[in-house]
């Protein structure tokens, strides 16, 4: 069985996505006021003005309806130095982030400050904010801040107030498998199917996995053949984005000989709605010139022309 | 219904700066076998499970249901996770002894840091209309604290220095710990910045790891080998404006420590600070003076895996508490940028 392994198999992964948030009614005047290039900030029962601003009053809970204008200049009241900036932050130099509580207000907002080199900031120090050339209404509307005082004067605009902000995500990631996913994939490789079997129930799992009924790492390799019985299965007649097949079509549960629980794969070569329980199916797989450490190696799986299965057969593998 | 509750087993894995695999079932698989052994528990007695993580770290959606197999989830039990510090699924398990729906519970956190880029990925906990979108990273938000703190005269770059050194010579005695050893404060205050007031001897490393804990009430406890009693469990929050507060006070540890009556007369805490500014702020918030003993695992400075490094202080203070080094000691756990959300745990002998 495990003998000398060859490293874990390991990826990039990137995942991406746009979050779409509803702003409500006290962060879509703030946001449709940066667009004007204008910040507004909440005013509490006790007079305090908060910005960014607060939605509700943190000692009454009263809803906040109060906003009120402050000064696209202030103080620094805390900061650092970032001299490698990240993915994704304001300024692609070095640069300093800073608490900045804008005159007219009572809190500190964070935010990229351009200042060149490190020496130039300093806690009380003064800065105002340079405004993004094309606003959204975003709080990437403030592109950053700058040493000095002053700030380009507001715009009145008509539009529509803004009312969703959409911000990008994107993460990169190194995805590591397990010793036992990567010996499966490498023999996945080889147009082989491996399993492994538990030491405590002799269960075969592929591929090989830690037993979910006893909690313990599955130990003894087992072939497993690449034909087997569609024990359950839907018929997608829904179409969505980044799907490689027209509906309808069909993914089905598959328990192949020799394993103990089913592999998902999709079923071709027959019109959708043949497909049934207990058909017997066998792998069909891709060019041998293109196989890869990837269960894409199997296309789809096929039907045999085998007499189905009897229920009882797989019964207990659903 | 018991009221009686103790910590009755812990195990962690190795800190280490990358672990292999991203699911964390393997690394998971052993821990939890060895904190069952310590507490004499067969997995079948354990009547909830509750475990902390999160998908942003791993990548990937549901990552903790297929962490799920390595508790042996066939045929089903009662299962919980919290999207936080495991220290907070501790939390959950207590109440749910307390409240007599279980008799023993096992609590698990695992985290690969090393999968992304930490730092970057923490700045989606920030808020996500005005501070998310520009993806302040966790170490320079940490840094706007600590500049904070250094302005008010509240810490200094040397107090902070000597942290990390008596930390790292501390962890030496734990074989968990990712960081440790012998260093000279004059050497660490001569290295450069890696966000000022920060230096690298001030941030704790990027773990990868996982750890677990056995709870037990009242009589069911005292049939196990060791047991440390919690006399009091409590977690609070402050706004997550970070300019909402004074970012050199943290009053939710303050009420924390007031709500799970810290006592006066302590004799170890184990804060999860993962900057070394972090543990002076926390000293003086949860009122500890000079007498008491602070990290002698090292803390997370000599390793941070995330969702289980705050359980890990709790398990360390049981520790402590078990081997009879100390009397009462208390474990500590905080979720959120710059010390947003804390966990107190205090733990007593008999
Ligand atoms: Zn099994």
């Amino acid at each position: 069985m495990n003998g000398v392994d060859a490293p874990p198999l390991s990826a990039p992964l990137t995942i991406s996505f746009d979050y779409t948030r509803s702003l409500g009614p006290v962060l879509s005047r703030f946001m449709t006021g940066l667009r004007e290039r204008r910040v507004l900030g909440s005013r509490t029962a006790d007079g305090r003005v908060h910005v960014p601003p607060l939605e509700y009053d943190p000692a009454t809970h009263a809803p906040l309806t109060d906003l009120v204008e402050v000064a696209a200049t202030g103080t620094v009241t805390g900061w650092t130095w970032t001299d490698r900036p990240l993915d994704g932050q304001p300024l692609d130099r070095p640069f300093g982030w800073a608490l900045i509580r804008l005159d007219g207000a009572d809190t500190a907002l964070l935010h990229a400050v351009d200042a060149g080199r490190p020496e130039r900031m300093r806690t009380g120090m003064r800065v105002r904010i340079r405004w993004a050339a094309e606003r959204t209404g975003h709080i990437r509307d403030i592109a950053c801040f700058e040493p000095g005082e002053g700030s380009a004067d507001p715009l009145r605009l008509a539009d529509e107030p803004v009312t969703v902000m959409t911000t990008p995500i994107r993460l990169s990631y190194t995805h590591t498998t397990s010793a036992d996913e990567s010996r499966y994939l490498r023999a996945l490789a080889e147009g082989r199917l491996l399993g492994q079997r538990c030491p405590v129930c002799r269960k075969v799992y592929v591929p090989p996995r830690v037993c979910p009924a006893d909690g313990v790492p599955t130990e003894t390799e087992v072939a497993v053949r690449d034909r087997g019985t569609v024990t359950t299965f839907c018929v997608v007649n829904v179409p969505f984005a980044g799907q490689r097949l027209e509906p309808p079509y069909v993914v089905a549960q598959i328990l192949l000989d020799g394993a103990d629980i089913p592999v998902p794969h999709l079923i071709l070569g027959l019109p959708a709605d043949q497909v049934r329980m207990g058909m017997r199916v066998a792998a069909v797989w891709r060019d041998r010139a293109s196989w890869t450490t990837t269960p894409e190696n199997i296309a789809h799986f096929r039907p045999t022309g085998e007499p189905d299965a009897p229920y009882e057969s797989f019964q207990d593998h659903l | 219904m018991s009221t009686e509750v103790a910590v009755i087993g812990f195990a962690q894995a190795p800190c280490l700066p990358s672990a292999g695999t991203t699911s964390g079932v393997e690394t998971l698989v052993p821990v939890l076998g060895r904190a069952l052994a310590e507490a004499r528990l067969d997995r079948r007695e354990v009547d909830f499970w509750c475990s902390g993580s999160s998908d942003y770290l791993a990548g990937r959606a549901f990552s903790f249901v297929n962490a799920v197999d390595a508790i042996g989830a066939y045929p089903p039990i009662c299962e919980s996770h919290v999207e936080m510090d495991a220290a907070w699924a501790c939390y959950e398990a207590y109440v749910q002894i307390l409240a007599g729906e279980a008799e023993t519970a096992l609590v698990y956190g695992f985290g690969k840091s090393s999968a992304g880029q930490l730092r970057r990925v923490l700045a989606l906990q920030l808020d996500p209309y005005t501070v998310a979108p520009l993806w302040p990273d966790s170490v320079s938000v940490a840094a706007v604290q600590a500049r904070c703190a250094v302005d008010a005269g509240v810490v200094s770059e040397r107090a902070m220095a000597e942290v990390a050194v008596r930390s790292r010579a501390d962890a030496r005695a734990n074989p968990y710990s990712q960081v440790s050893g012998v260093f000279d404060l004059d050497d660490l205050l001569a290295g450069p910045y890696l966000a000022d007031p920060l230096r690298g001897h001030d941030c704790a490393p990027v773990s990868d790891g996982a750890a677990a804990l056995v709870l037990a009430a009242g009589e069911r406890a005292r049939r196990a080998p060791r047991r440390a009693w919690i006399s009091g469990m409590a977690h609070r929050i402050d706004p997550q404006g970070l300019g909402e507060r004074d970012l050199t006070e943290v009053p939710s540890a303050s009420a924390a420590a007031q709500a799970a009556c810290l006592p006066g007369d302590l004799d170890v805490a184990e804060l999860h600070a993962p900057f070394t500014h972090q543990e002076l702020l926390l000293r003086a918030a949860l009122g500890l003076g000079d007498r008491v003993r602070i990290n002698p695992s090292g803390g997370a400075l000599c390793g941070n895996p995330m969702f289980s490094a705050g359980l890990a202080r709790i398990g360390a203070a049981a520790g402590e508490v078990m081997s009879g080094r100390a009397r009462t000691a208390a474990g500590h756990a905080t979720s959120g940028p710059a010390l947003q959300q804390n966990l107190v745990c205090v733990l007593e002998a008999s």
